[in-house]
C-alpha cells in the first residue's frame, strides 16, 4: 500500500526529501520534506501543475539526480550515498525508465535498443536475444524486431521503449508522461500494458501524468503540491493550483 | 566485443561524414608512408653502413681522385685490415635519364669489404676471368631486364666513348635496405682504357681492425697524408653517408615538418569531425547514462568511435603507401632503396591511434562529464 508516512517494510521509502536548485543567485525549493513509501507491485500516479516538480522526484527516485537533504531506500538500498559508476550500476539492476519523447536511440532497431540494458550484463548473446525476444512479445512487437524507430509509430516506440525498460528485470519503472505525446488509442494501449505489469508480473510501477484518464489506470493518485505529496484519486484540472486537500494523511 | 554493434551503428549514422573522417585518415597515412619511405631511401646509406669501415676520400671534394698508390700506404697503418678503392664512372644505359651508379672496383677487395652483398661463387669467378666482366644489382638488373651473358653497352660520360660490358654476376642483399642498383665493374679494365688520370682512384674503403679503434685509425691516414698534393678525408661510412644526405639539403627537417603539418590538419579535421558528432547526441547519450552507463562506459563508447575511424583509415592509407612502395622507385633510379619499412609502418600505426585518441578525447570528456538530467531536459 501506498502511504505518505513511515512505512518500514515498504520497497521505496522517501524520507523527508528535498530539492533545492539554485537559479540566479536565488535557491528555488521545488521538493520540501516530501515522504512516501510504495510497496512491490504497485501501480502509482504522480499529478501535479507544471513545474510542481514531477519530473525532479522521478529523477531523484531513478538515482539520475541527487536530493539536497533526505533519504531514498529502495529494497533496502539507501541511494542517496551511492556515487558515480555505483549509481549508475545500481540504476542498470533495480530502474526502468520510460519518457515522454520515447529517447529510443536512432541508429539501433527495435531489437538492438531493447538490448542495451542486457549489454551491462553478463548474459551470453543467445540469452540476451530471448531476453530480448521475450520483451518485445510481451509488448506485442515481436514482428517489428528490425525496424528502425523512425519506421515505426509514436504508440510502438514507446512499447519498444518499455521492453526496453523492463528487457533487465529491475526492480521498478519510472515513467515520466508515458502518454503525453500519444493519441488516445495508442495512449490506451500503454496504459494497459504498464497496468498489466503491475497486476500481472508484479512490477512497481511509478508513473508521471497530466492526464486523469491515465492516472484513473493507477492504484494510487498522488498530488504534488508546494513540494509535498497529497493522497487523492480526483483532482481539479491541471494547472488549476493547489488542490485544498491537507498535507498530511 | 557486444559494444562494437554500438560503434558501429554510430559510424552509421551519418555516413558521408564517417567516409571523409576515415578517408582524411587514410590520404593522411598514405602521405606518411611516402615521406617515410623517402626518408629511408635518403637515410638508407647511413642505415646499411658498417661500423667497421672508413670511406677515404680526397680532401677538398669528393669527385677528386686519389693516387691508386695509397693503397700500399694504408695497409702500413697499424688497425687496418683491408683496403679496397672504386672510381665513379658516370655512364648511362641508353638514355640519361636512366640513372643508375657504376663503379669501376678493385676486383681482388671490393666482395671482402662487403660481406652483406651476395654473388654466387661461380659468377664471381666468370667475372674474375673476364676483364670486360661486370656484376650488377637485381634491381638494376631486372629494370632493364638484363641476364647473365648480356653484352651491355655504356655511354660513358665522364670518360667518353661507349663501353661495352659482359654481365657476369647478379648481386642480392642480405637486408631489404641494401642498395642492389649499383653495376660494378673491373678497375684495370677502366685504367686500360681511359686516356686521362690514369693511375688515380675516386675513393678508398678501409677496413679496421677494431670498429672502437676507427677514430684513431681516420686520424691517422689523414695525417699520414697531410701536406701531401693529395690529402685525404677519412670518416667513418656512416658520418660519410650522412654528410652525403646533408649535401642534399636538410631532407630529414622537410620530411618532420610536413608530416608534422600532415598530422595537425588531421587533428584539426577529425576533432571537428568528432565534436559534432557527439554534439548532436548529447540526448543518446544521456539516455545511455539512465539506463546505467558508467560515465567512463560513454567515454570509451565516444573514444572508440574516434579510433575505429583512425584504424580504419590508416591501415587503409597505409596498405596503399606500402602497395605504392613495392611497385619501385618512382624517380627512375634516384631513390635507390624505396622501401617502406615493418618499423615505420607500426610508428605509423601508433600515430593513427594517437591522433585517434586526441581528436576523441576532447569530446570523449565532454560526453563523461555530461549531467543526465540537464541533458534529458534540453530535449
Ligand atoms: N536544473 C535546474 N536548475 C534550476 N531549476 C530547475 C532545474 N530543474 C528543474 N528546475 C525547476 O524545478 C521546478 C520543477 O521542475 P520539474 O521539471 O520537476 O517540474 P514538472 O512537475 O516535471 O513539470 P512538467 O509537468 O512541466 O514536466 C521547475 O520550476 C523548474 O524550473
Ligand atoms: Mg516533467
Amino acid at each position: 500500500m501506498v502511504r505518505l508516512d513511515d512505512n518500514g517494510d515498504a520497497l521505496i521509502r522517501v524520507r523527508d526529501l528535498d530539492k533545492t536548485y539554485r537559479r540566479g543567485g536565488q535557491d528555488v525549493h521545488v521538493l520540501r520534506g516530501l515522504n512516501l513509501s510504495v510497496d512491490e507491485g504497485e501501480f502509482v500516479a504522480f499529478m501535479g501543475p507544471s513545474g510542481s516538480g514531477k519530473t525532479t522526484l522521478l529523477n531523484l527516485l531513478g538515482g539520475l539526480d541527487l536530493p539536497t537533504a533526505g533519504s531514498i531506500t529502495v529494497a533496502g538500498d539507501e541511494i542517496t550515498h551511492l556515487s558515480g559508476p555505483k549509481l549508475a550500476h545500481w540504476r542498470a539492476r533495480h530502474v526502468g525508465f520510460i519518457f515522454q519523447m520515447y529517447n529510443l536511440l536512432p541508429v539501433l532497431t527495435a531489437f538492438q535498443n531493447v538490448e542495451l540494458p542486457l549489454l551491462l550484463t553478463r548474459l551470453s548473446k543467445a540469452q540476451r536475444r530471448r531476453h530480448v525476444e521475450t520483451a518485445l512479445g510481451l509488448v506485442g512487437l515481436k514482428d517489428r524486431t528490425d525496424y528502425y524507430p523512425r519506421q515505426l509509430s509514436g504508440g510502438q516506440e514507446q512499447r519498444v521503449a518499455i521492453a526496453r525498460a523492463i528487457v533487465a528485470d529491475p526492480t521498478f519503472l519510472l515513467c515520466d508522461e508515458p502518454t503525453g505525446d500519444l493519441d488516445r488509442r495508442s495512449a490506451d494501449e500503454v496504459l494497459a500494458l504498464l497496468s498489466g505489469l503491475a497486476s500481472r508480473y508484479g512490477k512497481t510501477v511509478l508513473m508521471v501524468t497530466h492526464d486523469p484518464r491515465a492516472a484513473e489506470r493507477a492504484e494510487v493518485v498522488l498530488h504534488l503540491e508546494k513540494g509535498a505529496l497529497v493522497e487523492g484519486t480526483t483532482s481539479g484540472p491541471e494547472g488549476n493550483g493547489p488542490t485544498s486537500k491537507p498535507a498530511e494523511t | 566485443m557486444k559494444f562494437f554493434a554500438l560503434i558501429w551503428s554510430n559510424l552509421r549514422r551519418k555516413k558521408v561524414r564517417t567516409a571523409l573522417t576515415v578517408g582524411s585518415f587514410a590520404v593522411a597515412l598514405f602521405l606518411y608512408g611516402l615521406l617515410a619511405a623517402i626518408q629511408t631511401a635518403f637515410n638508407q646509406g647511413v642505415e646499411v653502413a658498417g661500423v667497421d669501415r672508413l670511406v677515404v676520400r680526397n680532401k677538398v671534394s669528393l669527385i677528386m681522385p686519389l693516387p691508386v698508390s695509397y693503397r700500399e700506404r694504408m695497409l702500413q697503418i697499424p688497425g687496418v685490415k683491408t683496403v679496397t678503392y672504386a672510381t665513379w664512372f658516370g655512364g648511362y644505359y641508353q638514355d640519361p635519364k636512366n640513372f643508375f651508379p657504376q663503379f669501376a672496383v678493385e676486383k681482388e677487395t671490393w666482395l671482402k669489404m662487403y660481406p652483406e652483398f651476395k654473388v654466387p661463387r661461380g659468377e664471381w669467378e666468370a667475372f674474375l676471368q673476364d676483364r670486360e666482366g661486370c656484376v650488377v644489382g637485381r634491381k638494376t638488373a631486372e629494370r632493364f631486364g638484363w641476364k647473365i651473358g648480356d653484352r651491355v653497352p655504356l655511354v660513358a660520360s665522364i670518360f667518353g666513348g661507349v663501353w661495352e660490358f659482359n654481365i657476369r654476376g647478379i648481386y642480392d642483399g642480405t637486408r631489404s635496405e641494401d642498395d642492389t642498383t649499383q653495376f660494378w665493374f673491373r678497375s684495370d679494365y677502366l685504367e686500360e682504357r681511359r686516356t686521362w688520370g690514369k693511375g688515380m682512384v675516386g675513393w678508398y674503403v678501409v677496413q679496421v681492425a677494431d670498429p672502437n679503434e676507427a677514430a684513431s685509425v681516420a686520424e691517422a691516414i689523414d695525417s699520414r697524408f697531410a701536406n701531401s698534393p693529395w690529402e685525404t678525408s677519412a670518416e667513418s661510412e656512416k658520418a660519410f653517408a650522412a654528410g652525403f644526405v646533408k649535401q642534399v639539403g636538410n631532407i630529414q627537417l622537410l620530411i618532420l615538418v610536413i608530416g608534422g603539418v600532415v598530422f595537425f590538419t588531421l587533428l584539426l579535421v577529425t576533432g571537428n569531425a568528432m565534436a559534432m558528432a557527439v554534439r548532436e547526441r548529447t540526448a543518446e547519450l544521456a539516455v545511455l547514462k539512465t539506463i546505467g552507463f558508467t560515465d567512463a562506459s560513454v567515454l570509451w563508447l565516444v573514444l572508440g568511435e574516434s579510433m575505429a575511424c583512425a584504424l580504419q583509415g590508416g591501415v587503409l592509407g597505409l596498405a596503399a603507401a606500402k602497395l605504392f612502395t613495392l611497385r619501385g622507385d618512382p624517380t627512375g633510379g634516384f631513390l635507390p632503396v624505396f622501401y617502406l619499412s615493418p618499423a615505420k609502418m607500426a610508428l605509423g600505426l601508433a600515430l593513427t591511434l594517437a591522433v585517434g585518441v586526441a581528436s576523441g578525447i576532447i569530446p570523449a570528456l565532454l560526453a563523461m562529464r555530461l549531467k543526465i538530467v540537464e541533458a534529458l531536459r534540453r530535449v
